[in-house]
Formats: structure tokens, sequence, C-alpha cells
């Protein structure tokens, strides 16, 4: 469904993301793993075709991102993106403007499932409250892909659960889910695969279940596997 | 249930603590069963591993289909007893096991539990 080819994007000296082919399908939720700095958000904004590559090509359903693709295709940036005037319901507004696949419904649906009211402030905010209006405001979308950046980044347990929670249910046969994340416990039950990029690379992508199932370990085992060369019974 | 152990297959953990309701009787036989969508939900697990342990329940005929109106409890009781005595045997080996660990024959300890009531 989305697919990069040997994507590469270089920025002055340094490469952020060094020939990553990866191919998506739909039905499944990924967790893209790494620490921060490793490539993951200039990988999704290739993705969302926000940035372009320096050489290599993004697909979309066979055929290279174009405008019509890029609008099946929803990404939450870790920037802030709203106006500080902006109320909840203002916020909402805003992006059926943007997008057609947007759905006031299922927006309303999400923010009493995050605990928020239309009324509210987006300046007043605490963080993790405008953490779960920006999740809100993505899922809301009907969009095919649909990408996270560290969704979980300042989220108190409780938002987690919901957050989660709100994950698995706007899951679906034909939507990918990218969620990006160096909280790798988070994913460990959500997650159909785990994406591990390294220094710019893609290290393996692997089925969670078939990890565990074949290797009795973890997806944060293997994390530490890869990013720490550490591992064993302590 | 909201906590996993991360190195084993989720699905099989969903389907044991299933198995733990239908032997302890919080799920009668004939009930239905969550939709695959619910199930995930409520143990916050991703949705392709909760069809796994609907088909793993399946295959173990603890429930059955009906299409169109979900998944129900088997209520063939000579099954129900059946897990039952699997699920204690495991936490029986798991017991022997552990005190085999420590050095502890299966004689000794069946004389400490003797003693232990």
């Amino acid at each position: 469904m989305l697919e990069s080819k040997e994507i590469t994007k270089v920025f002055g000296k340094k490469t952020a993301v060094d020939h990553i082919s990866l191919k998506l399908e739909p039905g499944y939720i990924y967790a893209m793993l790494g620490p921060n700095g490793s490539g993951k958000t200039t990988w999704m904004k290739m993705a969302a075709g926000l940035i372009k590559p320096t050489s290599g090509e993004m697909y979309y359903n066979g055929r290279p991102l174009d405008v019509d693709s890029r609008r099946e295709i929803a990404y939450m940036s870790t920037e802030p993106y709203f106006y500080s005037w902006m109320s909840v319901a203002d916020v909402g507004k805003y992006y059926q403007d943007f997008f057609a696949d947007f759905s006031m419904e299922k927006y309303r649906e999400l923010l009493s499932y995050m605990e928020l009211t239309e009324d509210m402030k987006t300046k007043a905010l605490s963080s993790g409250m405008m953490a779960k209006l920006k999740i809100a405001v993505t899922l809301a979308r009907d969009a095919k892909v649909i990408m996270l950046d560290e969704p979980l980044n300042g989220i108190d347990l409780l938002a987690r659960d919901q957050i989660m929670k709100g994950i698995v249910e706007v899951t679906g046969p034909n939507r990918v889910l990218v969620i990006s994340s160096h909280l790798v416990e988070e994913l460990e039950t959500v997650a159909d695969y785990a994406v591990f990029i390294k220094q710019s690379h893609l290290i393996e992508v692997r089925g969670l279940e078939e990890l565990r199932a074949s290797e009795g370990i973890s997806v944060a085992d293997k994390y530490r596997q890869i990013y720490a060369n550490i591992g064993g019974a302590f | 249930m909201t906590s996993y152990n991360a190195s084993v297959p989720i699905y099989l953990q969903v389907v044991h603590s299933i198995k733990e309701k239908i032997a302890t009787g919080k799920i009668s036989p004939g009930d239905k069963l969550p939709s695959g969508r619910e199930l995930a939900l409520k143990y916050t697990i991703n949705p392709n591993t909760a069809a796994r342990v609907y088909q793993t329940l399946e295959q173990e005929q603890l429930l059955f289909t009906r299409r169109g109106l979900g998944s129900f409890v088997t209520e063939d009781k000579s099954k129900i007893a059946a897990i039952k005595e699997e699920m204690a045997e495991g936490i029986l080996e798991e017991f022997l096991a552990g005190m085999e660990r420590l050095g502890i024959s299966a004689e000794e300890a069946i004389e400490m539990l003797k003693k232990k009531k």
C-alpha cells in the first residue's frame, strides 16, 4: 500500500534517511522504533509528502506519491500546530475546512474518549491534553494511511490507555497505521510489526507475535539487542 | 487483564485468560463473547491478535461461531472440564519445576504441601 524504495534524505552534511526500502501493507499497525534522531520523523514526513526525498521514491498503491494520494495520508507531527486563539471546537472546524475526509462526528466521539471538551482553549491545555487533541483531530480523518509521530510523548499512564484504545478503534482491513515511538513497551500489545531504524538505516522489520513465539523475547529485548548490544537474564 | 508478559505471544495469554474465565465460571456455557474488535479494545490488543484468539479457541472447540450472530462459549460440559484439568496440570507442572530448581524432590514437595493446608 505504502512503499519507500531506496529513499534517502540529506540535510546539509547529515544523511537523515539512508536508502530505506520499506513496504507497508493494509490491515496492520507498524511501530516505528529507534532513538531520537535515527530518521523516523524524516521517513514519515517523506511518506506524507511533506518533504521531498534527495533520492529514491515513495509509492502509494504502486504509483509515485502525488497530490491525490497525499490526501489519503494523515500525518501527526511532533510539533504543535494550532493557533493559540483556537478552541477545541475551532480546531475541528479548521480541520474540516482542510480535509475532505474529516468527520466532525468522529472528532466529537474521540474528544469525549480523551476527556476533552469543545469549549477548551488550546492555549490553556496542558502538554498531555494538547497531545490528546492532536491525536483526536488526526484520527478523525478517514485516511487510508495514518501516521502518528511520537503520540505518547509527555502523556500520563491513563491518557496512554485512552490513546492506545483510540488507535485500536481506528484500525481496519484497508488501513495502515504507523506509530513512531521511543517508548517501546507501550506498543508491545498493539502493533503487528516493529520497524527498527538505526542511524538513518532500516535494520529489520519483525512481526511482534512471531518474535515472541520464535525467540521468546519482547520487542523491548530486541530493541536492546539492536541499539545497545545488551541482553540476557540481567 | 491489562498486564502482559511481553516475551510470550499475546494471543496465547488472552486465550489463557478466556479459558480461565470459562473454567472458573465467570463466563458460562452458551454465553455470547464480545466481537473481535470489542475484544481488542477491552484487552488493548491488536485486532489481528484478537482474531487469532478466537481462531485458536474455535480450533479447540471451546467456542463456536454463528454466522451474523457472533461467537459463543461451548455448551459441551466435558470440554469445560477438560480446560480445568489442563489448567490444573499447568499449575502443577510449574510448581514442580520451581521446586526442582530449588533442589526439592517431588516427594519432599508433596510433604510440604500436606503440611501447608
